[in-house]
């Protein structure tokens, strides 16, 4: 397990190198000029060339990859074009807010999406596996912004229970970091609780079909057991699988929820960067990103030998 | 059913419920002495000569201070001097500093410190930068006295050391000011009412600006960048909110306490919260504008420019800027900001009045204009540009003009439309954008009226009669013979086209009713501003 676990790691290099080759392209060949934006409209070409010059960007490309490449083996995203911060404390200033909504959307989900795709599996075809898949095809509709401003409007401005925005550190205090993240979880989630129910109710249909189910209702054995015992344990490597994927549609949300809660994000950070083409953030960014979603399918796989011990690697 | 529907729709519905209601949130009760303000945009950078943004130049104005402000009559007034002298012959300059100035790092103002920062800022302004064409010497004389000695006389000194125009002349100390004019500085030490809490900043989210206690203000009334600048709270929060919806909920909930530019789609939501005041945050406004390009077919031709004036609604474009608020716009025949000392519409004819398709489409034929695809450049991501790119396709297509509309971002705009090529090419025939009507009362600071050639801003026009023109305004020496000036540029620009203005327009701005002492004016001023619990 463990030399699979390293040769997955190892693995991932090459993907890591891939996406960066493609980040720094696409970003080189993209419309658009920092320099032109930190210029201002007062700035003459000579003074937007001055600044070009100064940023590196007048470099031929090969030499800017290389000189970034070289960076980022020694461990340095580089600086910001805008800020001059270094990018990994901006990513560091921005990743608290985003892991914190992303483990309270992902622990809701869970919480809520599993149960209900095991209660609609139960009554299939029945008024409540109606209600409930219904539930899931309207949260699945519903853009999250729309979500987001409703839960504004009825939590926030209507009953006066919750902000409307911002973000406290888990620092401050518990309640001051939960009360701010109640209401994003909720509108990002519901697109996820939706599909995480909907795969939940399939795979759980499938293994209620199944011989040992029957054999475990013969025996006697209480609905709550085998639903959740021997039904949801043997239901679980598809409910991982999109739980893990699911991470990805995570990111993409948290940069529409971060944007219309004003969470200080690294989704906010990277549409920031893309608008004024601060690449070295977007390229910190999109490495952090994708670095995660390796790490998550890692994860996933291992998680598999867990549930089904019948997986080997 | 679009996003900008649904937000304005809820936002709405939320004002409503919140009319009459007082009762504080659960995330309320932030201290009284602590200002929550929403800027325009996110303070991305902090050096006001290296960025030029707007919103650089506003948060600049708590941290550094200037020698001389501009006032609510557009005068320039002594700040930091004390006094100063100038030569009979016009071309020496004597400044000497009030006494007590310091630093917030507790060093005192010194003459070097002024000369660093005056060489830095000259290097990136244009009035700098022709101060620098004229300039024999710029030297410290002693601790409180510097001089600056020119080649010739140039009577707009005191407006240019004033002028609230980004870049400012904002003093830093000289170890600071030194780092070229071109990289961005590191520290931001600066000697204005308020401090930078550089620890605190979240480029993109927050900024955060502590009352500096060692700041002696002037003893007279606070009047835009002049005047004593009484700093009334202990620490202002500028927390950064991309989306309107969010800040106008956010001021209705008493989460922040003032928004600089809430969009007029929100605005009438806002006006009915009892808790909230709303009105015109500068009431110099904004000129809208779309500039042709004067190198390539057809606007290469000054008859098919003229066409497009000649057809051109400014009502059109203001109301698909502000909508239906009569009170946010007004025609402007003419590229000055109106209702200013030396406003003149002279020339402007060609935009007044019942517009004639069939002239301009005339006029246009005669340009020899022969249905080649004209590429017009929208941003989409900002609000004013996509309007007016709306606008302007539609009045192209009325005058069979063939539209090439490229759908963009301002990022893309913003580089596109410095290149020179053909259309077909990359290049471009024309683009949107807007300017504030701050920079456009004179030509000092008003790039984009400027008409030499290769050196005039993108669309590069070429008008010596309005050169010529500007000229004669920065030699004028009195009100009288700058308006004359000012009329005299108005009519060559408007006569060679120099670029399309759109119509002026105001925008607002809010805050909540324990907020006092908000001003009017080109940037949000924090002196005199106080809030009560």
């Amino acid at each position: 397990m463990l030399s699979y676990i390293l040769r997955r790691i190892v693995a991932t290099l090459p993907v890591m190198a891939i996406v960066a080759l493609f980040v720094f392209s696409l970003l080189y060949i993209a419309p658009g000029d920092p320099a032109v934006v930190i210029a201002g409209d007062q700035a003459s070409p000579e003074d937007v060339e001055r600044i070009r010059q100064s940023l590196g960007l007048d470099r031929p490309f090969l030499v800017q990859f290389g000189s970034w490449v070289w960076r980022i083996l020694h461990g340095d995203l580089g600086t910001s074009i805008f800020t001059n911060l270094p990018v990994s404390a901006m990513i560091g200033q921005r990743l608290g807010p985003t892991l914190s909504l992303m483990i309270v959307t992902l622990l809701l989900t869970i919480v809520v999406a599993v149960p209900l795709g095991v209660v609609a599996a139960w009554k299939a075809g029945s008024l409540i596996d109606r209600v409930i898949m219904g539930f899931a095809v309207f949260g699945f509709s519903l853009p999250v912004f729309v979500v987001g401003y409703m839960l504004a409007y009825i939590f926030a401005l209507e009953l006066e229970w919750l902000p409307v925005q911002g973000y406290t550190p888990l620092s401050s205090g518990f309640w001051p970091w939960l009360e701010n993240l109640i209401l994003p979880a909720i509108a990002l989630g519901c697109v996820y609780i939706a599909l995480v129910a909907r795969i939940t109710r399939a795979a759980m249909l499938e293994v209620l079909q199944q011989d040992y189910i029957r054999t475990a209702k013969a025996k006697g054995l209480g609905q709550g057991g085998i639903l959740f015992i021997h039904a949801l344990k043997n239901a679980a490597v598809p409910i991982v699988t999109v739980i893990g994927i699911g991470i990805a549609l995570l990111i993409g949300g948290a940069v529409v929820t971060e944007s219309v809660f004003a969470i200080p994000g690294l989704g906010r950070l990277t549409i920031d960067a893309i608008l004024r083409r601060d690449y070295p953030v977007i390229q910190g960014i999109v490495l952090l990103f994708s670095f995660v979603y390796v790490l998550v399918n890692l994860m996933i796989d291992v998680i598999y030998t867990l549930v089904d011990p019948r997986i080997r690697y | 059913m679009d996003r900008r529907t649904v937000l304005k729709g809820l936002a709405g519905a939320g004002g409503l419920a919140l009319t009459g209601l007082s009762a504080p949130a659960i995330a309320q009760g932030a201290s009284a002495r602590t200002l929550r303000f929403v800027p325009q945009a996110n303070l991305a950078n902090f050096d006001p000569i290296w960025g030029t943004q707007y919103v650089v130049r506003n948060a600049a104005a708590l941290v550094w201070d200037t020698l001389y402000g501009i006032d609510s009559s557009l005068q320039p007034q002594r700040q930091m001097v004390e006094s100063e002298e100038t030569t009979d012959d016009g071309k020496t300059w004597t400044f000497k500093l009030r006494p007590g100035l310091k630093f917030h790092d507790g060093e005192p103002v010194l003459a070097k410190d002024v000369v660093a920062s005056l060489s830095r800022w000259a290097a990136r302004d244009p009035m700098g930068l022709m101060i620098i064409a004229i300039q024999q010497e710029l030297t410290a004389v002693d601790d409180r006295t510097f001089k600056w000695v020119l080649k010739q006389p140039f009577p707009k000194m005191l407006y240019a050391l004033a002028k609230n125009n980004a870049p400012c002349s904002f003093i830093m100390p000289e170890r600071i000011a030194k780092t070229d004019p071109f990289k961005q500085i590191t520290e931001y030490v600066g000697s204005g009412p308020m401090k930078f809490a550089k620890g605190e900043w979240v480029p993109g989210a927050k900024a955060v600006f502590e009352k500096f206690t060692d700041y002696v203000p002037r003893q007279e009334k606070a009047s835009w960048l002049a005047g004593g600048k009484q700093i009334m709270v202990d620490r202002v929060e500028w927390i950064v909110m991309p989306d309107p919806a969010t800040a106008a909920a956010a001021l209705q909930n008493g989460e922040v306490d003032w928004w600089e530019n809430p969009i007029a789609d929100l605005v009438p939501v806002l006006k009915k919260n009892k808790n909230i005041s709303v009105d015109i945050g500068d009431p110099l406004g904004n000129i809208g504008s779309f500039r042709m390009n004067h190198l390539f077919a057809p606007f290469n031709d000054v008859r098919a420019r003229r066409a497009v004036l000649m057809a051109l609604s400014q009502e059109d474009y203001m109301r698909a800027i502000v909508g239906d608020d009569d009170a946010l716009w007004k025609p402007l025949p003419g590229f000055f900001t109106p209702d200013t000392p030396v406003y003149n519409e002279l020339g402007g004819d060609i935009l007044k009045g019942k517009r004639d398709l069939d002239a301009a489409k005339k006029l246009l034929a005669e340009s020899g204009y022969s249905g080649q695809p004209v590429t017009c450049l929208v941003a989409q991501d900002q609000p004013i540009t996509k309007a007016q790119g709306d606008v302007t396709a539609d009045l192209l297509k009325k005058l069979g003009m063939n539209v090439d509309f490229v759908a963009t971002d301002w990022g893309t705009v913003g580089s596109r439309r410095a290149a020179k090529t053909p259309p077909g090419q990359g290049g471009w025939n024309m683009f949107h954008s807007w300017h504030a009507g701050a920079d456009c009362i004179t030509p000092a600071a008003y790039t984009a009226i400027r008409a030499n050639g290769d050196k005039a801003w993108f669309g590069w026009p070429n008008s010596p009669n309005t050169e010529k023109e500007i000229t004669g305004w920065f030699e004028a020496k009195s009100v009288d013979e700058e308006k004359a000036a000012i009329g005299r540029v108005n009519k060559a620009a408007i006569e060679d086209v120099v670029y399309a203005p759109t119509g002026f327009f105001l925008t607002y701005t809010a805050w909540r009713k324990n907020v006092s002492g908000i001003a009017k004016g080109p940037l949000p001023f924090f002196w005199g501003v106080s809030k009560s619990a």
